[in-house]
Formats: C-alpha cells, structure tokens, sequence
C-alpha cells in the first residue's frame, strides 16, 4: 500500500514539474501584457500597431510600430528565399543522395552552423559583408536588408534543414520501392513521391525556419542598420522589432511610454511567433504520416 | 524509330536527374562552405590577439586593451546556472512525458506548451528576464536573473533531448523489470534512467552551448558593460562573452582600434560553444556505434 501511495505521488509530482513549462509561457504573457499594456492608455492599439512614425524618444514621442514590422517581415521574406531552398536541398541531399561518410559528415556541419552564436553572425556581418556590399555596389552603408537576409539565412538554414530531413527519413520505405520498381529513375521518385509524402513535413520546418528568423535579435541589431522607416530597395536599412527592443530597452527609463511600447512591441513579437508555431503545430499533426497505409 | 524515340526519352530523364543532382550537391557545398569561410576568416584574425594575458587579464584603458578574463568568467557562471535550472526540470519533465503520461488533452497542452516555448524569440525572453526576475521579484540585474532566464530558454532543448534519449531505451527493459515485481518507479530510477543516461548528457551539453552564447536574454537580466571586479554573489551583474563582442563592435568610441580584441574575443565564443558542440556530438557518434541494443 506504501508503495502504491508512493507511486502516486511520484506521479503526480512529475505531472507538476512537466506543466512547469507551459506555466512558464503563461508567465511569459502575463508580464510581457502587465508591463506593455500601459502604453494602450497613451496610444490605440491600432495606432500603435499600423502608425507609420516610430519616434519614441521626441516630444510629443510617435509610438508606431508598423516600420519595424515591415522591416521583420522583409528581412524575414528574403531570408527564407535564401534559406528554404538551400534547406530542402541540403536535407534532401543528407537523407537520399550522399553517401554514408559524407552524410555524418554534412549533418555535423549542420548542426555546428546551428550552434554558431547570433553575435558572431552579427559580427561576420558587420565587419567581412557590409564593407564588401558597400563598395561593390556602391552604397551609402552596407548595413542593410540584403545583409541581414544572408545572415538570418544562415541562421534558418540548420533549423530547415534538420526538421526537412526528419520528414524525408520518415516517407516509408515502400514509397521508394514502389516507384522504382515502376522504372522511375532516383530524381523522378524524389520529386513525385519523397518529397509530395514529406510536404507535411518540410512546410513545418519552413514555418518553423520562418519563426526563428522573424525572431532572431542580434544579427538583425547588429546589420539591419537600424533606421526606422518603411524601406524603398532591398539596400535601405530598416529595424526589424527585436533590434528595436534590443537596441532600446538599455536607454528607455524605466517605466516611460518608451519602455512599455517596448514591451508592447514584445507582445506583438510573441503572438506573431506563437502563431507560427502553433501553425507549425497543426501542420505536424494534421498530416502525420503514421505509416504506409496513409496514402 | 520509336525505340530511338525512347531512348532519347531516358537520356533526357537521366539528364534531368544529373542536373538536379547537382543543383543539389550545389546546395550542400553552400553551406559547408559558408561555415568553413566562417570560421576560417575568425580563426585567421583572431588567434593574433589570443595570449595568455588576454585569457587571464580585465580589460584596460576603458576596454581598448587587455584581456577578457571577467567576460570568460561571467559566462562560465551564467551558462552554470542555466543548465542547473534547466537540467532538472527539463529531465523530469520529459520522465512524465515519456513514462507516465497517457495520451490525452493534457499531455496535448504540455506538448504544445514545450513546442511554443521552444520558439519563443530569445529577445522576448529578454523581456520576460526584466519583467519578471529582475522588475517583479526584484533579483536585479545579477547572475541569478540572468542564468533564470537562459535556463528557461534551454529547456524545452533539454525536454526534447532527454524525450529522445528515454523513447530510445528499448520497451523490454521496462517490461522485464516490472515482470520481476519492480515499481514503475524504481524500474525508471535504476533500469531505464541509467541507459537514457548518455543521450540525456549529451542534449543537456548541446543546451549549454546554446546558452552560453546567447546575447539577447542576458542583455536586460545580468551583462554589464564593464565590471571592476569580479562577481561576489549571484546578485552582481557579469560582463559575459556574446555581450562584450556586441559592446566592442557597436557602442565603443574605438570600434577600429579595438578589432583585434574583438576578433580575439568572437575567437574565444566561437571555440567555446563550438568546442562544447563538438564534444556533445563525438559523444552521440560513440554512443551509437557502442550501442547494445
């Protein structure tokens, strides 16, 4: 009887510790709402979000944010472009094509580019990319949206990639046989069976990628170049929402207008990553492949 | 006639596949390039300013020269207190997942919980560290805030490796030893912790290294742009590694003079992660070629 009360506590103990994590996400928005709900006292929240003027320092100060979310979203747009295909193809390359030795190999290289600091990325980008862009084409600064694309690329890359290989492993050894026992050469059975039976799959890793760069800090504070304005070329700087915090929460006082639009902007920066999650979420489930008979 | 018609059919099918075969090749040599090129370019400007003074002295002359040692330190205390945050949570959390739980609305809730937290950005939890530990409970700017907030973060890394290592350890381990009258319980504290034990290790060392350079949590909860001394409790702010090459590069008035320490210091965060990398990734490689099961 002791053991069996035992056996009930240790359950239960375990249960509490194991919704730690999803008490640590309410946490994460009941003080990021209690201390940037007050800026809603000073500003709507449609102003806040779609005004075009983010002054938060002058008097009266301008808190529109809309300039930092175009500038999330562009940065973001082309990074992808960079980094889906490179992803789906490296992970394509891993997990049907490369030869045993190479394949380890490629997936510890990946797995080191995951693990490379966002500073050291920011740094690379700032001293080696920007002196180069600017005086091959000629531009007033180098810090800018083509810069910041190809270092959050880097940085989506290993995500995209590892979650694509995943779904790739995962397509039922049948599929393969099937088709190229119906002729179809290597590439006609990737293109036609592997990768339509892994879609669910790569589309997860490519929100998921997505999310990573929309919300990656430093790389963006450090070569987005930080003018806060809608861009007009993919050489303008812009200031993406988390270099905006980032390079501002250090200079507001504390409990200003100015802190709390940061954290507001914190706000705005979570729902839009919890949304890509949990569409990353439904995606994974929705269409899991559970097995051979799914097709 | 039609078989010449054919036979140009499978060349042309057999070319499509060399051209994409190589479009992907391409791909991989891309990125094995980019982190080669990475790398090679800070080890080659970097390991100039490496001495043993720089390793072992404060920085001087308003950090124009010196060493890095407080910022070594700092991050050595903070990447510590992450994983004794995150390494206990993280280990019974994916227990429960993997040993206790039955299918059902709440482990669906855990699980997008963990998935959701794992995406949360690291600047947002930057917010939450100021909010919460440093606002709220009123730790401060200080070692304590600040290893809190990073070992938040490298919790659901440490959840999702350690669920990995305990779904890997066979069904009839379990099965044996609840067969010979074991509890559930002791089955899990002496059969199948033990065998999860390595791949547990090796996820919570991938987790250190995430921790140990991220810059954005520790910004607002516990880096401090020059300290004098070094930490005397957990209620001191630090100076630590990812923040010290981000206030070099972009807030100094010396940011040119300075490049050599700068490199010499992304030199020292780059071998220190990736060396906790590599270490995290020979174990599994060994792991698995002596695997008995």
């Amino acid at each position: 009887m002791t053991r069996h009360f035992r056996e009930i506590i240790i359950r239960n103990l375990f249960a509490c510790f194991a919704f730690f994590s999803v008490l640590i996400l309410g946490l994460i928005v009941i003080f990021l709402f209690r201390e940037g709900i007050p800026i809603f006292q000073q500003i709507s929240v449609f102003k806040f979000i779609f005004g075009s003027a983010w002054y938060p320092t002058y008097d009266p100060p301008e808190y529109g944010i809309w300039p930092l979310i175009v500038g999330s979203l562009v940065v973001t747009f082309f990074a992808c472009l960079i980094a889906v295909p490179l992803g789906v193809l490296s992970a394509i390359y891993i997990s049907e094509i490369a030869p045993g030795a190479i394949k380890e190999y490629l997936k510890s290289i990946i797995e080191l580019l995951a693990g490379l600091p966002s500073v050291v990325l920011g740094f690379f980008g700032m001293v080696i990319v920007a002196p180069w862009l600017q005086e091959t084409f000629d531009l007033p600064t180098g810090l800018n949206i083509i810069n910041a694309s190809v270092m959050l690329a880097i940085m989506a890359i290993p995500t995209i990639s590892s979650i694509s290989e995943d779904a790739i492993y995962a397509v039922p050894r049948e599929f393969k046989e099937a088709s190229y026992a119906l002729g179809a050469t290597k590439y006609e059975t990737i293109i036609k069976v592997i990768i339509p039976a892994a879609l669910s799959g790569i589309s997860t890793a490519v929100i998921l990628g997505m999310a990573r760069a929309i919300g990656e800090t430093m790389v963006v504070l450090m070569v987005a170049g930080g003018a806060a304005a809608i861009p007009q070329s993919i050489f303008d700087s812009v200031r993406p929402m988390p270099a905006s915090i980032a390079a501002e929460m250090g200079e507001a006082p504390f409990g200003s207008g100015h802190y709390h639009a940061l954290f507001a902007t914190g706000i705005v920066l979570f729902f839009v990553t919890l949304a890509f999650n949990l569409i990353a979420d439904y995606f994974s489930n929705k269409f899991k492949e559970v097995g051979s008979g799914t097709l | 006639m039609k078989v010449e018609n054919q036979k140009s059919y499978i060349k042309w099918r057999y070319f499509k596949q060399t051209i994409f075969f190589g479009v992907v090749r391409l791909s991989a040599l891309i990125i094995t390039a980019a982190l080669i090129g990475i790398l090679t370019y800070i080890f080659f400007h970097g390991f100039r300013a490496i001495s043993w003074d720089f390793l072992t002295l404060p920085p001087t002359d308003s950090m124009t020269a010196g060493g890095i040692m407080p910022a070594i330190v700092g991050t050595l205390y903070l990447t510590i207190g992450a994983i004794s945050v995150a390494l206990p949570l993280g280990v019974v959390s994916a227990i429960y997942l993997t040993e206790y739980a039955k299918q059902g609305r709440w482990i669906r809730i855990i699980r997008i919980g963990v998935n959701c937290l794992a995406g949360v950005p690291s600047v947002v939890f930057g917010l939450f560290g100021l909010g919460f530990f440093v606002v709220f409970l009123k730790f401060g700017s200080s070692i304590l805030a600040g290893s809190l907030t990073l070992g938040i973060l490298i919790l659901p890394t440490v959840i999702g490796a350690s669920e990995e290592a305990l779904k890997s350890v066979p069904q009839t381990f379990r099965e044996a030893s609840l067969a010979l009258g074991v509890s559930k319980w002791s089955t899990i504290a002496r059969i199948v912790l033990p065998s999860a034990l390595p791949g547990i290790l090796t996820g919570s060392i991938l987790g250190v290294g995430r921790a140990a350079g991220e810059t954005a949590p520790i910004m607002f909860t516990a880096a401090a742009f020059f300290t004098a001394s070094l930490p005397k409790s957990i209620f001191d702010e630090v100076m630590a590694l990812p923040y010290h090459i981000y206030v070099l590069a972009t807030a100094g008035t010396h940011i040119e003079q300075t490049r050599s320490l700068q490199y010499g210091t992304v030199l020292v965060l780059v071998g220190l992660v990736l060396g906790i990398d590599l270490i995290a990734i020979l174990i599994r490689s060994s792991m698995r070629r002596k695997k008995r099961w």
